[in-house]
């Protein structure tokens, strides 16, 4: 399989990355080469195999169901939450406008 | 007696506890080396002489009123920027983190610092982890202190943890922590003439590691020898409840349990590792490697890892498709990097953000990972490599039905230059050609250095163990390290 210059604008936009149209066009090659690459994973047979999902063998954990189980991730942590964001107001994250 | 720089963990950590010297004078030192290297090398990102000192104060404080010191007390480290340390930036080497100070201490870090160890600095690394010569990092790539002899032309210290190789190849650093999601500690250890080991897939927490590949990404340490590395994993591992993924295991006393004698044990050479036009110093020093093993008493024989060709593809989808799903939370909204462009609505100051704060290896990864994720793909990239990684890990396991820890080379190469290989993607993907197996299996694995090349460069051997085996790798690691007697430093120019 290969990708053409309207995929990889496709894809660049599912993944939230503007991409410029000479960016574009060096991309299509870089990309189809590593997909063509990997193409040889076909050559394995892997009939009645089941997708590795873990690599050691482990249960999932749940924890009691009580608040700030962990005080460091609990509540009352609004202003350490807040401290890197790059538009805090009032309390809350700033994005820009999205209702017109 | 030698310079304290010349120290490793064990040497610093029994100094300062028998006042052969202060911890406060072991951290001035390793400052001072921080200090004059920067410009030359650029192994660290930010250096924290400070915390350092402040932390070398506590240790000497406690010994004064004669409490009990921790494994790591007085011991000042590197840590690769990939780990949240706490009022300190942590960029992953790159733009969309730039000035992003962390409010809380990752699981790994703060071991260390409960275990008396300080911090030097945070390492240069490729950008989020994501290369393997560090040439990817937003900050410039890492210089390695070795050079090749009558030449001036900087070489990789290897990735992604090029910064910690770096660091204690020049004695900037006596350990650093690494991280290794494909080979990410054994190719820049190898590199470097230093020491790596990456522990079982779960061993060492990830929470409060940037992540990059979760199914794949391990902390693990890195430093002058073998035990040297035994003692700072052993304050390193250990189960997390924040860690999903994290093995609720005691953390065995791998130091007191090292032995270099390996009667009794059987040595596997995977065949599949004798790759087609493999340099005939990366074959010698294998044989050599060989001969160590048998000499410390080990059995040899030669083993079959028959999927060992697909690896590199198959590493190739699963971390990029890991890496564009853990990639997504940078929005430009919650922490770091924002790009607004005039008038742009919340869908274009993503695009804008993310566009301006990955580097180009990065959004190439992030978009393979994207395609092979996305509908009607999904199946013949994603499922297909997980049912390939399957087969992997099980030649893994019929081997060590046969023997307790494999053999291979580390690296197919010496370190090369700088700019020689960042043309052609592939070409560099290959680096990772003998690591990037174990990666996939979760297994333990180490490299130590084992001689160098006619160019004067080193060259690591690495052992790979059982699931849960870091005993059995880092004995084996011994037994090399005792026989291949490696003293050679570079020489120092910087």
């Amino acid at each position: 399989m290969s990708v053409d210059t309207a995929t990889v604008a496709k894809i660049a936009s599912l993944a939230r990355i503007k991409v410029s149209e000479p960016e574009l066009e060096a991309m299509v090659p870089e990309l189809n080469g590593i997909l063509a690459w990997v193409e040889q994973l076909g050559q394995v047979n892997t009939d009645g195999i089941e997708p590795m999902t873990a690599v050691i063998p482990n249960t999932l954990r749940l924890r009691d169901d009580v608040i700030d189980a962990d005080p460091l991730t609990g509540g009352d942590k609004r202003d350490a939450v807040l401290a890197n964001a790059p538009a805090a107001e009032h309390g809350f994250f700033g994005v820009p406008k999205v209702i017109e | 007696m030698s310079e304290i720089t010349d120290l490793g963990v064990a040497a610093i950590r029994d100094g300062v506890a028998a006042g052969t010297f202060s911890a406060v004078e072991v951290a001035e030192a390793f400052n001072a080396n921080v200090a004059a290297a920067q410009g030359a090398l650029n192994a660290f990102i930010v250096a924290t002489p400070d915390h350092a000192i402040e932390a070398a104060k506590a240790v000497d404080a406690k010994r004064a009123a004669g409490e009990t010191l921790g494994a790591m007390a007085g011991v000042p480290i590197g840590m690769k920027d990939l780990f949240a340390t706490t009022g300190v930036q942590t960029t992953a080497a790159s733009h969309i983190l730039e000035g992003f100070v962390p409010q809380y201490e990752s699981t790994v870090s703060q071991k260390l610092w409960d275990a008396g160890a300080g911090l030097l600095g945070k390492l240069n690394l490729d950008q989020f982890a994501m290369g393997s010569s560090n040439e990817s990092s937003h900050f410039g790539s890492v210089v390695s202190p070795w050079r090749r002899p009558g030449s001036n032309a900087p070489l990789t210290a290897g990735g992604s943890s090029g910064g910690s190789s770096a660091a204690i190849a020049a004695r900037l650093a006596p350990a650093a922590t690494g991280t290794d999601t494909g080979g990410s500690i054994r190719q820049p250890a190898a590199y470097t003439g230093t020491t790596g080991i990456k522990p079982t897939y779960g061993r060492c927490s990830r929470w409060g590691v940037v992540a990059y590949a979760s199914s794949l990404d391990q902390a693990g340490a890195m430093g002058r020898d073998v035990t040297d590395c035994a003692i700072m994993l052993e304050s390193m591992a250990g189960f997390d409840p924040k860690d999903a993924t994290s093995l609720e295991l005691p953390v065995p006393n791998w130091t007191a349990a090292l032995v270099g004698d390996l009667k009794g044990k059987k040595v596997g050479i995977p065949k599949e590792y004798r790759v087609e036009g493999m340099p005939a110093e990366i074959e010698a020093i294998w044989e050599q490697g060989i001969a160590w093993l048998k000499d410390a008493g080990a059995e040899v024989v030669e083993v079959s890892l028959p999927h060992t060709q697909y690896a590199l593809a198959t590493y190739y989808i699963i971390a990029p498709a890991e890496a564009s799903s853990n990639l997504a939370r940078y929005d430009g909204v919650r922490y770091g990097l924002r790009d607004l462009p005039d008038g742009a609505g919340l869908q274009d100051m993503y695009a804008a953000t993310r566009a301006d704060g990955f580097g180009p290896e990065v959004k190439r990864r992030i978009l393979i990972g994207t395609y092979v994720l996305s509908a009607g793909f999904y199946d013949a990239y994603y499922t297909k490599a997980q049912k390939v990684r399957a087969l992997i890990s099980q030649d893994f396991a019929k081997a060590f039905e046969q023997v307790d820890v494999l053999l291979t080379p580390t690296a197919p190469s010496a370190a090369f230059a700088l700019g020689e290989s960042n043309e052609d993607p592939i070409a560099m993907y290959l680096n990772d050609v003998f690591t990037v197996p174990a990666s996939l299996a979760g297994l333990p694995a180490m490299s130590v250095p084992a001689g160098l090349d006619a160019q004067g460069l080193p060259l690591g051997l690495q052992i790979i163990g059982r699931p849960l085996d870091e005993q059995g790798v880092l004995n084996a690691g011994l037994a090399i390290e005792g026989r291949a007697g490696f003293t050679a430093k570079p020489g120092k120019w910087w």
